[in-house]
């Protein structure tokens, strides 16, 4: 297929959804037609793109250019077809669970629900498919306001609490630093548009350089860095289903994604590891590590665990990426799928519980695994993908980041990793193991097929992308290796 | 022209017929205004001599891309307010005050065209006393009894302002014998030197804050657009002062150019000073109030802190900025006026809490305001992000990057104010049963508040006419044009 006119398609496909769920609102079934047949079409025709893309194109396409010689430009690169096919198949799934978990739950305001939830992956394929800085940060703002009603869904005053804080963090630390991070870099070059091995290197002094780095890493609030990280505990007052895709995929991988896109394409590997700050940022996100591990440990509610856990997970992405060595930038993109794959699964599982048994906190779970085995054993396998252990696909990005670490000889980094890997797996495995092997307290009369079957299938299909993604890593690595200078063929 | 239609609208004395003859001219004159930017962006300055007399002893008119543009912008303002007036003041005057309300409407107009248009500091000077004690009146036309107590507030506020701008004047036409700008120009720099002339400059600059409401010279602003009929603030807000910031620009760079501007008399760095005092104090002020009206007028007196601050980098992207600013202010801030004009209309109040749930009851209304507000905060997409693009770009530029930051932060505190209001409108109190019952404005507001939405988010995508001429006629200021 020509690949603008599949690059046209994938970015038009969820908006051109979101209308038509607007306007056939009245009628559930034909909306929800709509919103699966969306999803299907992107994660189609960004499929259709993916062999161009191994092969070394760079389709772009130009959109408006609102000032002189600052466009809205799209162009697929291999990073940005990695988040794009991730985000799409995951919608798929997505939508197959929120059919059954918003019936079965909360089922007022669904129109305006599905049409957000499209948005908000347009948004996501805009960031993924964006050829500039300007671009990416302008689709960065419409996933924020986009997930923004997702994320009050319930409307209570509560939710609205939330909302604020989400928008408060998110929209602040965008636009006081990661804007002003943009601006001077036009500023410094005359030039916003993505290059590979960067084109920050020599327009600046290193102490500047080193400024900018750290107003980037801060003001991409999205990837929850501490102390810019509470928006996310504060977002799990959403529906599972956005928990799931959202605060688990499109958001929070949006803002990994944006930091590896300025490690890869802004200011270069090479220029990376010069810097003063890099050291410190690899600190700040090690701690975050380990600080999130700890206060997931101290969260009864599942949700909460699970949103801290991914802010720990988001750690190690980052300072994969900011190990700016060929293994840690592999093992970051890759860790950014396989981190994605096993937290949906965990919320999935989670929403389930809390659909079936009406359960929310981890303390009454025990014993849960006899009744609904099928949940808990796809909450096992989500687990030790999370941990790094065989058989999730988990293993080989954690694999990647610790040999990332070693290249780059940050011994104490290797140290906070493995320290990483073993809390996650003290707040995360005794769930599943309590689940099987503890009496429950009360008496539990419900059983698997509570869960409506949508969710089921939803679960499974995602706890088999953990396995496959196991067992079947090549074609990630191939393409995570397509980020390293040489990797790409010509291109 | 407006200034020959107002004394026939109070000739006639008839509603409808005096909102024709307003409508009509105003769009005739933005025709004109349209026609003078092109021409000088082709050919440069026009120049026309009132009355045949020569240059240095008549009146000149003069031209150039600068004033063009303001021209453009206060006209287009004119237009699209007259549009929406004319059911928007039956609310908020006495009927048998309508007629008076177009002819003061008129000469108000017609003396900012004035203002803009003269080559002559004299002239200047009588063309603003016309517009500011026709705007007196306007405000005090209002039926809200405060009003009045406002319009006086800015009379003496304002004829403080006028004074000092006239003696001013008066010192510089002792020193050099003449009153046209461009001899003022070519005199100036032989008596710079001069105490008197010192002496001059800070009466006008003065002088020009106090009508351009420069923090701490803004105290009646608030009072003033919180208390006017909705089309009088939508009208003066984003015209007014901004011809006010035109006259200011016209003296610093035109009659007493950057060198004496800014490294003898150090305007650079009160000018920082003041404007970063006023985006703070404005936006905070803001924050506060529960009068939306009020909210915006504070908001007012931050987004002038924007362009003051433009103008004290004084570099082609700072002044640029500042100008693109004017351009991009006048119309979402004009948007947003006659927004409140119409929640004004169908609720009778603009107070914060009489607006719960009201997005539901007037959806048009407040989606324009969220879209304006929006834009006010500096949201990609929408003239608001331009304006704070180049300004933090010139910040950069001089490496004042503390001052880009503050912009940025600036910019939070907008989207708090803003926020508090869609707050209330969107979200808080879903069901409120209101009577009588509200419905949506009249086809005949919504249509020019709309018009004005449309232009915020089309100039924030295709900038090449905002940007392009914003910039020309930063640098043909610098460059010392005249």
């Amino acid at each position: 297929m020509n690949t603008h006119l599949a690059l046209q398609l994938a970015f038009c496909t969820p908006l051109a959804g979101a209308l038509l769920i607007v306007a056939t609102g009245r009628h559930a079934a034909v909306r929800n037609g709509i919103t699966l047949a969306t999803a299907i079409t992107l994660f189609g025709s960004l499929l259709a793109l993916a062999p161009a893309v191994f092969d070394g194109a760079r389709p772009t396409l130009t959109l408006l250019e609102p000032l002189p010689g600052l466009p809205l430009q799209l162009t697929l690169e291999p990073l940005g077809m990695l988040f794009a096919l991730l985000s799409s198949s995951l919608w798929i799934i997505t939508t197959l669970y929120a059919f059954g978990y918003m019936g079965a739950h909360e089922a007022h305001g669904l129109t305006r629900f599905y049409a957000c939830f499209a948005l908000s992956l347009w948004a996501a394929v805009g960031m993924a498919l964006a050829g500039n800085l300007l671009t990416l940060f302008v689709c960065y703002e419409i996933l924020t306001l986009a997930t923004w009603p997702l994320v009050t869904h319930a409307g209570t005053p509560e939710a609205h609490r939330s909302g604020r804080l989400y928008l408060g963090l998110l929209l602040g630390t965008s636009i006081s630093l990661l804007l002003l991070a943009i601006i001077w870099t036009w500023q410094l070059t005359g030039t916003l548009t993505f290059v590979a091995g960067g084109f920050l290197q020599g327009s600046a002094s290193p102490a500047l350089l080193g400024v900018l780095l750290a107003l980037y890493v801060f003001g991409i609030g999205k990837a929850a860095l501490m102390p810019f990280h509470r928006w996310l505990p504060a977002a799990m007052v959403a529906p599972t289903p956005v928990s799931a895709l959202l605060h688990a995929v499109a958001v929070v991988k949006g803002g990994v994604f944006f930091i590896l896109k300025v490690v890869l394409y802004v200011f270069g590997i090479d220029t990376l590891g010069q810097l003063w700050s890099t050291q410190w940022l690899l600190y700040a996100a090690g701690l975050t590590i380990l600080l999130a591990s700890l206060v997931a440990l101290r969260q009864d509610n599942l949700k909460l665990r699970l949103a801290y856990s991914t802010i720990s997970q988001l750690g190690y992405i980052v300072v994969g990426a900011l190990l700016a060595t060929s293994a840690g930038i592999v093992g970051s993109a890759m860790h950014m799928v396989t981190h994605a794959f096993g937290k949906i699964t965990l919320f999935f599982c989670a929403g389930a519980i809390l659909v079936a048994a009406n359960k929310a906190d981890i303390s009454q779970m025990r014993g849960l695994g006899r009744s609904m085995p099928f949940t808990m054993a796809a909450f096992l396998v989500a687990t030790l993908s999370i941990i790094g252990l065989p058989p999730g696909g988990g293993t080989w990005s954690k694999w990647f980041l610790v040999a990332g670490t070693l290249e780059a000889d940050q011994l104490l980094l290797l140290a906070v990793l493995l320290a990483g890997s073993l809390l996650s797996a003290l707040y995360l495995l005794p769930i599943p193991v309590r689940g099987f092997f503890s009496r429950p307290d009360t008496p539990l009369n419900i059983a698997d097929h509570k869960v409506p079957l949508a969710c089921e299938v939803a679960i499974g299909l995602a706890c088999l992308g953990c396995l496959v993604l196991f067992f079947q890593a090549d074609t990630l690595y191939r393409l995570a290796r397509l980020l390293l200078p040489g990797g790409t063929h010509g291109g | 022209m407006p200034l020959l239609a107002a004394p026939l609208c109070l000739l006639v004395y008839e509603r409808r017929f005096a909102w024709g003859i307003s409508t009509g001219l105003s769009l005739t004159a933005l025709a004109i205004a349209a026609l003078l930017l092109q021409h000088t962006l082709a050919d440069g300055v026009i120049s026309y001599e009132l009355g045949g007399w020569s240059a240095h002893w008549g009146i000149e008119y003069r031209v150039d891309i600068v004033n063009a543009f303001v021209l453009l912008v206060v006209t287009t303002i004119a237009s699209v307010v007259l549009l929406y007036a004319r059911q928007s003041i039956l609310g908020e005057l006495y009927t048998g005050r309508i007629p008076l309300f177009y002819a003061m409407y008129m000469l108000c107009l017609g003396g900012l065209l004035g203002v803009t248009i003269t080559g002559d500091v004299f002239n200047l000077f009588v063309f603003m006393e016309i517009s500011a004690l026709s705007s007196y009146t306007l405000i005090a036309l209002s039926q809200e009894r405060r009003a009045l107590t406002s319009a006086y507030q800015y009379l003496i506020m304002g004829t403080i302002g006028a004074t000092f701008l006239l003696i001013g004047i008066g010192l510089m036409y002792i020193m050099t014998g003449t009153l046209n700008m461009r001899d003022l120009a070519d005199a100036l720099p032989a008596v710079s030197g001069t105490r008197t002339i010192e002496t001059a400059f800070a009466f006008i600059v003065v002088g020009i804050s106090i009508k351009l409401a420069l923090v701490p010279l803004h105290l009646w602003l608030p009072n003033a657009y919180a208390y006017a009929p909705s089309a009088v603030t939508a009208f003066i807000a984003s015209t007014a002062t901004k011809v006010a910031f035109y006259v200011l620009l016209r003296f610093l760079f035109t009659i007493f150019g950057v060198g004496f501007a800014f490294s003898n008399m150090l305007l650079g760095g009160i000018f920082l000073v003041l404007g970063l005092l006023a985006i703070f104090a404005g936006s905070t002020a803001a924050i506060f109030q529960d009068n939306v009206k009020r909210m915006l007028a504070y908001s007012s007196v931050a987004q002038i802190g924007f362009m003051i601050l433009g103008v004290s980098f004084a570099t082609t992207t700072g002044v640029g900025a500042a100008i693109l600013h004017l351009f991009n202010h006048a119309i979402m801030k004009a948007a947003l006026f006659l927004a409140l004009g119409c929640v004004f209309y169908r609720l009778g109040s603009v107070n914060i809490k009489d607006m719960c749930g009201l997005g539901r009851e007037m959806p048009w209304t407040m989606t324009a305001f969220v879209i304006g507000g929006l834009s006010l905060v500096g949201v990609p997409l929408s003239v608001g992000f331009i304006s704070k693009w180049y300004l933090v770009l010139g910040a950069l530029e001089q490496g004042w990057w503390p001052i880009a930051a503050a912009v940025l932060l600036a910019s939070l505190l907008t989207l708090v104010y803003i926020w508090r209001v869609v707050d209330v409108a969107w979200l808080q109190c879903p069901a409120v049963r209101r009577q009588p019952v509200v419905t949506e404005a009249p086809p005949g507001m919504l249509l020019p508040l709309w018009a004005l939405i449309l232009a915020n988010l089309y100039f924030g995508i295709d900038t090449s006419l905002s940007v392009g001429v914003a910039m020309r006629a930063a640098e043909w200021l610098l460059g010392g044009g005249g």
